[in-house]
């Protein structure tokens, strides 16, 4: 780091003539120099003021890229590059999701209680669902579409689970979430698991999608109580997604079709305004 | 390679003169890391503080205490979507930055002038001395003084925190482990508001100190040479 003044032999010192510095090499000349002494004082590579600034703003000039950034603020380049960017994130985060990698569980007692848990609904609390006439509407690369009733979904094993769900403003709660996984009602429909997307659509005409894999979690339930309860018309009666390693707004409520897909031209009620399309937890 | 010096001169006709010295104490990895760390540090803690808008809290979400009724004019994004596209967009850039920066003062050696060590502790009394106590101020020795030493490497560890915290948030199922080494998630989501606030902390106090040290010092951070150094 620093030159060393109790160093007793004494250096040529040649780098010091006047002018004969070259800028470009002046700082590995000038530590060659470290530890030269002459008169006991050491003797530093000399530079010309000109030659200083020149060199001075050549680097300055190596500095320049940084402005590239300011790319950012330019109002038509911005949205794309901001779009760039998340779609990077949710590429990333497709590749850190883990199949086999279980959402944290929890005990009863760590429970959020049932009345503290927030009723978030996009529109409306209540798209007024007659549970007589409900059923869930099977399309797409599935061997049996159709029409499928609440007791056949009911008839799949049946999951509990006490999981957090967590919202995309920051909040979360522990709640308790009971449903036939997923996986099982995909096996049943028979759908082409090689496809890419699970597309929902809700009473309240919200809609989402999920990727394959985030589908056939073992975790993510089609879910119908809450507290070991009947899902509760606020909270999505008669069925509702729960994915314990998704952010909430992925877990639509009130679902009355779905749809096994490898298209998907519109992916989310909120994505299409500009949230994340993945955001895997 | 920084700490190499150089004397100025000056040509008038026959004679020349020294007018000063001047030492190249940035590399330019170090500037550039420099320069777009404090642009995405900005960026971050913008649209951070327009993200912590949407739930201004750390408790329960029913009853919600709010905490902080923070300035929409003093966040980035406009709204909750689009303070998640900075903030997801300039993590990378930041995490990036922060990756370069620290392997290239780990295979540069160029750390050793940057990280606090066992040689700056006996100096550490008589700078706080002088900062704070009107003390006199004891002769610079190198490019950093002792207390700046100890505000850049707890800088250091607060980028690295940022980050860890910021991953326990973003991915509190894939990172369950670091969410649980930080308390939970609710805690991890309390870590990286309260970093974000001690990194904001040291960026005043760098600030008041580069208004202090005058233009030279500055202009170091640009071109790498620093004229009429101190040491």
């Amino acid at each position: 780091m620093e030159p060393d003044n109790n160093k007793p032999d004494a250096g040529d010192a040649k780098s010091a003539s006047p002018g004969n510095v070259d800028p470009a090499t002046a700082s590995s000349e000038a530590k060659a120099a470290e530890g030269e002494v002459a008169d006991s004082k050491i003797v530093y590579p000399r530079m010309n003021e000109r030659k200083f600034a020149q060199v001075s703003r050549r680097e300055l000039l190596k500095v320049l890229p940084v402005v590239a950034l300011a790319a950012f603020a330019i109002p038509g380049v911005q949205a794309s590059l901001l779009k760039k960017g998340l779609g990077f994130s949710d590429w990333a985060s497709a590749r850190l999701f883990r199949r086999g990698h279980l959402a944290p569980t929890f005990a009863d007692a760590e429970l959020t209680p049932f009345e503290k848990f927030p009723i978030n609904g996009y529109d409306v609390d209540d798209p007024g669902v007659i549970f007589e006439n409900w059923t869930l509407t099977v399309a797409g690369l599935v061997q049996k579409p159709g029409d499928y009733k609440l007791l056949q979904i009911q008839a799949l094993p049946r999951t509990r689970q006490n999981t957090r769900h967590v919202c995309v403003e920051g909040w979360d709660v522990i709640g308790r979430f009971g449903g036939a996984r997923l996986s099982d009602f995909l096996a049943m429909v028979g759908a082409d698991t090689s496809a890419k997307f699970i597309a929902v659509t809700c009473a309240d005409d919200y809609y989402e999608t999920l990727d394959m894999a985030t589908a056939l979690h073992p975790q993510t339930l089609l879910c119908y109580e809450m507290y070991d309860q009947p899902l509760t018309r606020p909270h999505g009666a008669p069925l509702r997604l729960n994915v314990p390693t998704k952010v909430g707004y992925k877990q639509a409520k009130y679902l009355t079709d779905l749809k096994v897909t490898n298209v998907v031209e519109k992916v989310g009620y909120w994505e299409d305004q500009g949230y994340s399309s993945f955001y895997g937890l | 390679m920084s700490g190499a010096f150089v004397e100025i001169t000056r040509t008038t006709g026959e004679e020349t003169e020294t007018i000063g010295r001047a030492v190249y104490e940035h590399p330019l990895p170090v500037r550039l890391c420099h320069w777009v760390n404090a642009i995405s540090l900005f960026v971050m803690a913008g649209s951070g503080l327009q993200i912590f808008r949407a739930f201004p809290s750390f408790g329960a979400k029913i009853p919600q205490k709010d905490l902080l009724n923070w300035p929409k004019s003093f966040a980035i994004g406009g709204w909750l979507g689009g303070a998640l596209q900075w903030h997801l967009t300039f993590m990378w850039i930041y995490v990036a930055t922060g990756l370069i920066y620290l392997g290239y003062q780990l295979f540069s050696g160029n750390y050793r002038q940057v990280l606090f060590a066992r040689r700056d502790i006996p100096g550490v009394w008589p700078m706080v001395k002088h900062y704070f106590f009107f003390g006199p101020k004891p002769p610079a020795r190198e490019a950093y003084n002792p207390l700046q030493k100890h505000a850049y490497t707890t800088a250091i560890g607060l980028g690295v925190l940022s980050v860890l915290t910021g991953l326990a948030v973003w991915k509190p199922v894939q990172f369950s482990w670091l969410a649980w080494l930080m308390g939970g998630f609710h805690w991890a989501r309390l870590w990286h508001f309260l970093v974000m606030w001690a990194m904001l902390g040291f960026v005043f106090g760098h600030l008041v100190m580069v208004i202090l040290h005058g233009w030279n010092n500055f202009v170091s951070m640009l071109t790498g040479w620093k004229k009429d150094p101190e040491y």
